[in-house]
């Protein structure tokens, strides 16, 4: 008998952890950690926790996002002159930077922008491997590359910030600073300088994309949800044998809207929508100061940006006192 | 969902639990908004009146609610009108010993000012703030740095308002004296002193941004921009390129400017925003920052606000470092206390909130001999 099962009324088998397949007899050697049940996981998604993959990718990575992390965390250390209490207060303010301008893409000294040079390299290459991560783990699975390449699309944009933009720059100090504030701080930094990055259609197709996967991300949730008392969160069954919760889900999308996604399409929409937010914004910024150095005019020559007679001072609306007030 | 036994003592006692849920609601949703509002500001705080066209985001605050009260100082300012001189009076410079500034005075008008600036510096200690507890007939001693130092203040102030015309009476005559920026205190507040490099261990930009310090406005820009921008004739704040296409390297070619002068820049701006209460479409159209086409009025005022601190900056204020006793130096690199635009306008579009400060008092509007109007 089919079952409606939701957070709310769930029942959670826990019996002996699942390993896995193991059709080589060669695999296990790569799974560690023992795996158990947590009750309170169950509730959000599985309920058992582990093994995890252990493969030489996954590690490699693991080392160098250490490496990195703790490159930047004790460069902030050192700022605040190795002050535990001084660090936790200031932690959203330190950084680590990136060299100044005049070096160029030298290797500058470590205490000016060398060990950000160092850590860079290790970010990178954990971000690399942990996407060949995600490519290895898909084939040893014989699944589609989708997870892999949709992970391509974000490190294009990492590689871009940290390395193509810079080198094509000339400059490793265009580069992104690893700090919470600092890295705001250069995003804002950016955008002024060029001009208005919201003038460049790259990053207005970055935002559709943003804000679209927003959207469908909510609709389709919305819409399985919806549905799940009529088997509609058995997703893949539904997109091969189509019963009343698709016929449902997709008569109220066509009634409201005129046109519906299908079962298996709107997968294809979250994916394409998700992947070209990363590509799209990593072509905005790769083009940011290399073939556009200010967006606002750019946008003006190409007839983007409107041209506003504007009355902005206090001469257009009589006097200062009417214009700003006296109390101010 | 929940155990037996709740389920059976639930059943086994009903209660009505619409009163107190209500209660509950009712009490819940007042704190809930007084968080917001403690946390959140109040939603009626100002009122803005769109400038320019719609869609813009040009906008100038017209009320605000924090300023429905007065700036508190306006009513502890003390003023005298002059003595008109009827001619042929004797003048200061005659009667007294040592006057090198405001010696055309005559001796009525002397004394005015005289009690006039203890009652806007140091009201508290009076006469001998500057000229010490000593006979009337020694106050021509240069003994004490106050006096030297005030000398040289007048001399700023007579400045500003004979060559800065352009900043200090833009839109109205309003002028400075010396309660534009002491406010009846020995040590005018909002100065500022060198901090940076603010980081140990590192050298270059690492060192002098990502601290939450007053000259970065608590936020993790560069705490120098004050350093750099309010004392150096030479320094450009503009970083924009006025060509979709301008090729170079950042830093490196000539007027190709790297993210990290933008940042320098941009704690300036925050700077002359905090110290003016006001936000960048004050002066800015802000999806162009740098046209000048879409520039506001107050732009080129404040503008030429820079260049006037500068001055001062470089011509008074610095030079006279080695007249202050170490108490009055900077905390960090004993340098000279430098003045911004946060010293005269304490958080106000004008300084005073816009009162007329120089009319009565012709003898600080000029260097030379004052020119009464009766």
């Amino acid at each position: 008998m089919i079952e409606y099962q939701n957070i709310f009324a769930q029942v959670q088998v826990q019996g002996t952890p699942d390993w896995g397949m193991d059709d080589s007899g060669e695999m296990m050697a790569d799974r560690a950690g023992k795996p158990r049940f947590s009750t309170l996981f169950g509730l959000l998604g599985n309920a058992q926790l582990g093994p995890i993959n252990i493969s030489s990718y996954g590690v490699i990575s693991c080392v160098c996002f250490m490496i990195w992390f703790n490159i930047v965390g004790f460069s902030m250390l050192a700022q605040v002159g190795w002050s535990v209490p001084e660090f936790i207060r200031q932690l959203f303010w330190l950084a680590l930077e990136p060299p100044g301008p005049e070096y160029g893409l030298s290797m500058p000294p470590l205490n000016d922008g060398g060990a950000f040079i160092i850590a860079g390299m290790f970010f990178l290459a954990g971000c690399v491997t942990w996407w060949l991560r995600t490519y290895q783990l898909a084939q040893q699975h014989k699944m589609g590359k989708h997870l892999a390449w949709a992970f391509a699309a974000l490190l294009w944009l990492i590689l871009v910030l940290g390395l193509f933009r810079p080198i094509l720059m000339g400059s490793w100090s265009e580069a992104v600073p690893y700090g919470i504030f600092a890295h705001l701080d250069w995003t804002t930094a950016f955008s002024i300088r060029y001009g208005n990055l919201y003038y460049n259609p790259f990053h207005c197709l970055s935002i559709v994309f943003l804000y679209g996967s927003v959207l469908l991300f909510c609709m389709h949730g919305g819409t399985i949800l919806a549905v799940t008392r009529y088997g509609g969160d058995r997703e893949l069954e539904q997109i091969y044998d189509r019963g009343t919760a698709t016929e449902r889900a997709a008569l109220f999308w066509r009634w409201t809207m005129g046109f519906n996604a299908t079962m298996e399409g709107i997968h294809r929409w979250a994916w394409w929508f998700a992947v070209l937010t990363p590509i799209t914004g990593g072509i905005g910024i790769l083009l940011t100061g290399t073939v556009v150095d200010n967006w606002f005019i750019w946008a003006q020559e190409h007839n983007f940006a409107p041209m506003y007679d504007g009355a902005y001072g206090y001469e257009d609306y009589g006097s200062y006192e009417t214009f700003i007030g006296k109390e101010n | 969902m929940f155990p037996k036994w709740f389920d059976k003592w639930n059943a086994d006692n009903p209660t009505n639990i619409f009163g107190p849920a209500i209660a509950v609601g009712v009490v819940g949703g007042a704190i809930f908004a007084a968080a917001l509002i403690v946390t959140w500001g109040n939603p009626y705080q100002t009122e803005s009146m769109q400038t320019g066209p719609r869609g813009t985001g040009m906008s100038v605050p017209e009320y605000n609610v924090s300023r429905l009260a007065a700036d508190p100082t306006i009513e502890a300012y003390y003023t005298e009108d002059p003595y008109i001189p009827e001619g042929g009076e004797e003048l200061a410079k005659d009667i007294y010993e040592n006057v090198q500034v405001l010696g055309e005075l005559t001796d009525d008008n002397f004394n005015r000012v005289m009690l006039a600036m203890t009652q806007w510096v140091s009201p508290e200690e009076g006469c001998a703030y500057c000229h010490g507890d000593v006979d009337i007939s020694e106050y021509g001693a240069d003994d004490l740095y106050t006096k030297v130092v005030s000398r040289r203040m007048i001399q700023m102030t007579q400045n500003i308002n004979e060559n800065w015309d352009g900043h200090v009476n833009a839109v109205a005559e309003v002028g400075v004296n010396c309660y534009t920026c002491h406010r009846g205190q020995n040590v005018p507040s909002d100065i500022w002193f060198n901090v940076t490099p603010v980081n140990q261990n590192v050298k270059g930009w690492s060192a002098v941004q990502n601290r939450a310090t007053t000259m970065s406005g608590s936020t993790s820009l560069p705490s120098s921009a004050l350093e750099v921008y309010l004392t150096d004739y030479d320094s450009m704040v503009n970083v924009h390129d006025l060509e979709s296409r301008v090729a170079g390297v950042p830093g490196l070619t000539e007027d190709v400017h790297s993210i990290q002068k933008t940042e320098m820049t941009y704690s300036l701006m925050n700077y002359f925003s905090n110290s003016l209460g006001v936000n960048c479409v004050f002066c800015h159209n802000s999806r162009a920052f740098y046209d000048a086409g879409q520039y506001t009025p107050q732009w080129s005022i404040a503008q030429l606000g820079r260049q006037m601190v500068i001055e001062q900056n470089a011509e008074y204020l610095i030079p006279l470092e080695s007249e202050y006793p170490p108490e009055r130096l900077g905390p960090i690199y004993a340098d000279a206390p430098k003045i911004g635009c946060r010293t005269c306008h304490k958080g106000y579009q004008r300084p005073l909130q816009g009162m007329n400060v120089i009319a009565a008092w012709p003898e600080l509007a000029t260097s030379e001999a004052p020119v009464y109007e009766e």
